[in-house]
């Protein structure tokens, strides 16, 4: 990135440093109690909610100049939303150095996705969270929610997995399906897949949730024990279409379905781009 | 309750005493003391106003009086002082030990969950994890209050209001709990779905050997269902005694008015 696409008067990493610290002592915090929403002082960022403001507040206090950042959106790094964050934060962030290679990321936004590529310890993943509190469809009011996070009070999360199996004979949603982080706290892993799920368990790598438009934090330190909820007889199973995918032939990553003509025909591709890169040139080579 | 049971001889399980709690001006509960025996049923009668329904809600632990204390006996013989035994504690009693029945059945059901997964909350709330099991409990009661268990998967919204209110009483009957408040659970029902659902509550209350604090300005359901009324006026408990004795021979000119207004069929 040539010196001249960067933006002159703004901080490093656009938000100030009063802000970062705010950010960094509620992560601190959220770190602390794994899976607890930690409430913050959510800035108007220059990108509308929804869009990832949550995830780059995160990535904007904790990064710096030796860092290297990967955003994925969907798992691909060339979608509109991947691309634009991670042009923002090479113009507001002199010396950061962005990447799409999981291996080299010391720290990976993302929204939709876990990388395929096993983390390492010593990665921050940060999370783009549209919807912090797990309980939300089931309980509209947040002080009651709150009351049931402090009495560890999750039966009601229990009433939606049966009324999943009752409707759809199986348990769980295909995305953003619950968790029990270290045995305490019902966390949303956000709207990754829930063949994702299992990747946050045990995991070396740090997890960072940024929820911008509900103004929460939350986080999943290294080799946290990280639970799907299920049944006894109806065991949790991470959800992957039954496919190969097209370019490199992986038949155990995670796929996006894609319409080929106006015909019928479609086909599977990988849904993580860097990963699907890696294996078909390593098939090449 | 039968001649023969011991229970009755115990000491109370709910007990009140010197109850007091204002609403500015108004007196809405005034030293008012009530005893509990396991296994017995207590009518609270009384017009609109007069403090019966905030009576329950502070027996039940969800209003705190300005004065007064309401003990509870748990399984294990502990006496728990309701209002300072704090909320976790007393939140496992509301869904284990303790039920709620609602005069409306909306506020006491989730209207955007099945009639199965209504019965089954309580139970997953207090641990159950096997979906075969909840489903087949809840087929078993949704049978015992008088619903097909075909409809298990229908969403209350889809019942009619005796059904809801039979629902609401599975639900909160589920986890056999040893005490029950009950508000007005036949209110707004029809003279005719109101008689079923009486002779269904006071059924299951018999067969299980529930307490039940119920609350209702119904003199025939307290007559039909209680073994002993409280009759409550201007916030205070002006008569109290066994529901015959009291219906039969009232002595204060206020329960003698009740008791007259009663419509003869």
């Amino acid at each position: 990135m040539s010196a001249a696409m960067q933006n002159e008067g703004y901080n490093f990493a656009y938000l100030d440093e009063g802000t970062k610290r705010m950010i960094r002592r509620a992560l601190l915090k959220a770190v602390a109690v794994p899976g607890c929403q930690i409430p913050f002082g959510s800035r108007e960022m220059p990108l509308p909610y929804g869009w990832g403001t949550g995830g780059i507040q995160v990535t904007a206090s904790i990064v710096g100049p030796e860092d290297v950042l990967k955003v994925i959106d969907q798992g691909a790094d060339d979608t509109t939303n991947a691309v634009s964050i991670r042009r923002f934060f090479a113009r507001v962030a002199p010396g950061l150095r962005t990447t799409e290679r999981t291996v080299e990321a010391s720290i990976i936004q993302t929204r939709h996705r876990i990388p395929e590529t096993p983390l390492r310890e010593g990665q921050v993943m940060v999370y783009q969270v549209p919807q912090p509190e797990p309980l939300y469809k089931l309980e509209p009011r947040r002080a009651e929610t709150k009351r049931l996070h402090a009495l560890a009070d999750y039966g009601l999360m229990q009433v939606k997995l049966y009324e999943d199996i009752a409707r759809h004979g199986r348990v769980g949603s295909s995305y953003d399906h619950p968790v029990m982080v270290g045995g305490r706290y019902l966390m949303a892993p956000s709207p990754i897949p829930s063949f994702d799920n299992p990747k946050m368990h045990m995991s070396p790598a740090l997890q960072l949730f940024g929820a911008g438009r509900e103004r929460r934090l939350y986080a999943v330190p290294p080799y946290t024990d990280v639970r799907s909820l299920d049944f006894e007889d109806h065991p949790f199973v991470p959800l992957r279409a039954n496919g190969t995918c097209a370019l490199c032939g992986a038949r155990d990553t995670y796929l996006d379905e894609m319409v080929t003509d106006d015909r019928g025909g479609r086909l599977f591709v990988c849904s993580d781009t860097d990963h699907c890169g890696t294996k078909q040139a390593e098939a090449a080579a | 309750m039968s001649p023969g049971d011991e229970s009755i001889l115990d000491e109370p399980i709910l007990s009140a005493r010197n109850l007091s709690l204002s609403f500015g001006d108004v007196r809405a509960l005034d030293e008012v003391a009530i005893d509990l025996w396991p296994g017995e049923v207590l009518a609270i009668v009384g017009e609109s106003g007069s403090g019966k329904s905030t009576l329950l809600r502070v027996l039940a632990g969800e209003a705190r009086p300005d004065a007064g204390a309401v003990t509870y006996r748990d399984t294990t013989g502990t006496v728990l002082d309701v209002h300072n035994m704090g909320e976790p504690a007393l939140r496992r009693l509301a869904r284990t030990e303790w039920g709620f029945v609602r005069q409306d059945a909306r506020d006491g059901l989730r209207m955007g969950v099945s009639a199965g997964g209504n019965v089954g909350e309580r139970l997953m709330a207090v641990g159950a994890r096997h979906y075969g099991d909840i489903r087949a409990e809840a087929s078993r009661w949704l049978e015992r209050v008088e619903i097909s268990p075909t409809r298990i998967d229908d969403r209350p919204g889809l019942f009619s209001g005796g059904m809801r209110q039979r629902l609401q009483i599975a639900r909160t009957l589920v986890t056999r709990p040893r005490l029950v408040f009950m508000d007005e659970p036949t209110g707004g029902l029809d003279v005719s779905v109101q008689a079923r659902l009486l002779d269904l509550i006071r059924g299951l209350v018999s067969d299980l050997g529930i307490a039940v604090v119920l609350v209702t300005h119904d003199i025939a359901a307290a007559r039909l269902l209680a073994h002993r009324l409280v009759v409550m006026r201007d916030g205070r408990v002006v008569e109290e005694g066994l529901t015959d004795r009291v219906l039969d021979d009232p002595r204060h000119p206020y329960t003698q008015l009740l008791v007259s207004s009663v419509l003869a069929a």
